[in-house]
């Protein structure tokens, strides 16, 4: 293989990504970030140092390699290159689209320490892109072993379990309880950010694989996990997610026009309200919105409600250093036109005498000296409260995992005050062949780190299984 | 599998045009927690209009378990009482009862006077939020456990929208995961009453529209 080698200048700066223009974008559903061309992917792979011993890889908890798909970029063997990502992580068009790079690989790539790292998500994307413009290669099929294994869940975590247990020969059975595959990446990630036909092509390329995927089938109504055991099954993974939303308590929650992040999110990603009446699905969104929370869902939610026509406020209680959402989306939905209210709570919501809401009351907060895990908490500054008019209220203040599992397995062991599973370091569960990861092991988290455990609990159920007996 | 429903929606009037045999793109079920079942002794089962049917199967498994069965029939009017000679078949007492009077008793006045004289160990009630509100407070007074079966708006049915929140014992509780069935005497059933009619508008828009539309079989989507 011929070795190419780039002349040892380093460029400090990255290729830009297009984006479509923030007052056109806040108008439409179409996907923001327009991805690279050829020629810019070429330039980008070419900052890359190729460091014999790569920082990059140590930043990425599925192992991608990173110098490896990179410098064959720099060959234009992008067949090869996205090949290579492949046997690490199976939706390489997602993680270029939604991981948060900048605190993963790319917050280790060594020529962040001098100048900005390597577009390492970008390139990703750029390589998924053109294997769907060029067809996808599936590996080659290993001998079968003879064992079951069943999947509880087809979002982030589950597809990558069983994506790599497939390869090993297994046969592998998906449960998903919608009426389509890709867990969060389907409901909840909004259009804009991740389009649904590159998550249903990500589902695909798994089916394609070979495993089997059985939709509107909701694991714990329809089969307990101990009926799928005892039906020939093997071993078990449960990623069933952190699905069950949380609201904030306050008096008049349950009016009209207070939604759930999950349920707007659901009406407008998965069930396309955006397009009522031609879709089924109706959201009513009025003028004012109003969204609880700090989080990439709270930005989801406001940018979804932008662009369905309103104006949208952002309140969070702690103030804008604190914010938990990637930096890059808190950039977007400022430039598309959302207005942030930091160190603000709310206190009661009002309702019209229709029983939707219209008005609600907040507090000031103020910032308290940070916690042992140095975060800062807040408190109420008394005699602050301070109304607002809204015609929609949606809390995206975090969801807690699906209890209904949970409730439906004797034996499996779960943490009490969180409902999550308790897993060990590989995600084995209480309960022997039982193993679990992703938002339901770990409470709301990333695509990635949800990735990441269904690659570890693969790997661990490989091992029991073709050692057991 | 066999289904009753109204057709009184887009939705229902959709299904109402599919034949047997015919498909629907997706269904998923049972979902929720299973009914409890066991020998309380006697029971007082009350259906309203399409919710007969379901109730029509605790009857019968609430007989299998050893229980007196007395079965009550409600409807706005004579047209929408359903299966009223299964109920009779499995039941041990039938009463009817209608909003208008043109069928059996007007109203559920009989059931005031009938809980004067007869003793129930519990009482099962599906049908409109109305219906169940009432007979609830009518049983309140006696005493009688009184099990409702909620079907508040859902979007997914398992856990994740939050729409179908409902305040039970002054608590939030989702209808899809910790129900379908609560205690009746606990149940704010006015905020219920309102949520249900948060989307009105918008189901009617749809509804008028698919009939303009000359009713596509396909479901729309």
């Amino acid at each position: 293989m011929a070795e190419v080698k780039p002349k040892p200048k380093l460029n400090k700066k990255a290729v830009e990504m297009a984006k479509q223009e923030p007052k056109v974008r806040a108008k439409n559903f179409n996907e923001v970030a327009l991805g690279y061309s050829e020629a810019e992917a070429l330039e980008e792979a070419s900052r890359c140092l190729q460091c014999p011993k790569p920082q990059c890889m140590t930043g990425c908890p599925v192992e991608v390699p990173i110098p490896g798909f990179i410098k064959l970029i720099r060959e234009k063997k992008y067949d090869e290159a996205i090949a290579l990502i492949k046997t690490k992580n199976a939706l390489p068009a997602v993680c270029g689209r939604v991981c948060p790079q900048e605190v993963q690989c790319q917050n280790t790539c060594v020529v962040g320490k001098v100048g900005e790292p390597i577009s390492i998500g970008r390139l990703e994307r750029f390589l998924a892109d053109w294997e769907r413009d060029n067809g996808s290669q599936i590996p080659q099929k290993v001998p079968p072993t003879g064992k079951k294994i069943a999947i509880v869940g087809a979002g982030p975590a589950g597809l990558t379990a069983a994506a790599d247990l497939v390869k090993l020969g297994h046969d592998v059975t998906m449960f998903e309880a919608l009426h389509v595959g890709g867990g969060v990446l389907s409901y909840g990630i909004p259009e804009f950010r991740l389009p649904k036909a590159i998550v249903q092509n990500e589902v695909a390329y798994i089916q394609k694989l070979g495993v089997d995927l059985r939709l509107g089938n909701l694991v714990g109504r329809i089969h307990t996990i101990p009926e799928l055991m005892k039906n020939g099954y093997d071993a078990v993974f449960i990623g069933s997610g952190a699905g069950l939303p949380q609201f904030s308590g306050c008096p008049g929650e349950n009016l009209g026009g207070i939604y759930s992040a999950n349920e707007f999110l659901i009406r407008v990603n998965l069930m396309k309200a955006f397009q009522f009446p031609d879709y089924d699905t109706p959201i009513r969104i009025g003028k004012h919105v109003v969204v609880i929370g700090g989080g990439n869902v709270a930005m989801d939610c406001a940018r979804s409600s932008l662009r369905l026509g309103a104006d949208v406020c952002l309140l969070y209680r702690r103030s804008r250093a604190e914010l938990p959402a990637r930096h890059e989306e808190i950039e977007n939905a400022e430039e598309e036109g959302v207005v942030c209210k930091f160190l603000g709570a709310p206190v009661e919501f009002y309702g019209d005498e229709s029983g939707w809401v219209k008005s609600m009351k907040c507090i000031a907060m103020e910032l308290t000296e940070p916690d042992a895990k140095g975060r800062r908490g807040v408190k109420e500054i008394p005699g602050s409260e301070f109304m607002m008019d809204v015609d929609t209220v949606i809390v995206a203040i975090g969801q807690t995992p699906n209890p209904i599992i949970q409730r439906t397995t004797e034996g499996l062991q779960s943490d009490p005050r969180h409902g999550t599973i308790c897993v060990n370091e590989v995600g084995k569960t209480s309960l022997d062949g039982v193993y679990a990861g992703g938002d339901v092991a770990t409470g709301a988290a990333t695509v990635i780190s949800a990735m990441g455990a269904g690659k570890r609990a693969a790997k661990a159920m490989h091992e029991y299984i073709m050692n057991k007996k | 599998m066999s289904f009753a429903f109204h057709e009184v929606g887009k939705t229902t009037k959709a299904l109402g045009l599919l034949n047997q045999n015919e498909c629907i793109d997706n269904v998923t079920g049972p979902l929720g927690n299973p009914s409890e079942v066991k020998n309380f002794g006697k029971v007082l089962c009350v259906g309203g209009s399409v919710m007969i049917a379901p109730l029509l199967l605790q009857v019968k498994a609430m007989k299998a378990a050893g229980n007196n069965v007395t079965t009550i029939l409600g409807a706005r009017t004579e047209e929408f009482i359903m299966m009223e000679e299964e109920a009779k078949a499995i039941s041990d007492k039938v009463y009817i009862a209608t909003d208008d009077g043109s069928k059996g008793y007007a109203g559920l006045d009989f059931l005031r006077d009938l809980l004067k004289t007869e003793k129930f160990d519990r009482c099962v009630v599906m049908g409109p939020v109305i219906l169940m509100k009432d007979v609830s407070e009518i049983t309140k007074p006696y005493g009688i456990p009184t099990i409702v079966t909620l079907t508040p708006i859902m979007i997914d049915g398992m856990g994740m929208c939050g729409v179908c929140r409902v305040t039970v014992d002054g608590k939030m509780q989702f209808g899809c995961v910790d129900g379908p069935e609560f205690d009746g005497h606990k149940v704010d059933f006015d905020q219920l009453i309102l949520r249900q009619r948060t989307m009105l508008p918008e189901e009617r828009l749809s509804s008028v529209l698919w009939e303009i539309r000359g009713g596509c079989k396909c479901g729309g989507s």
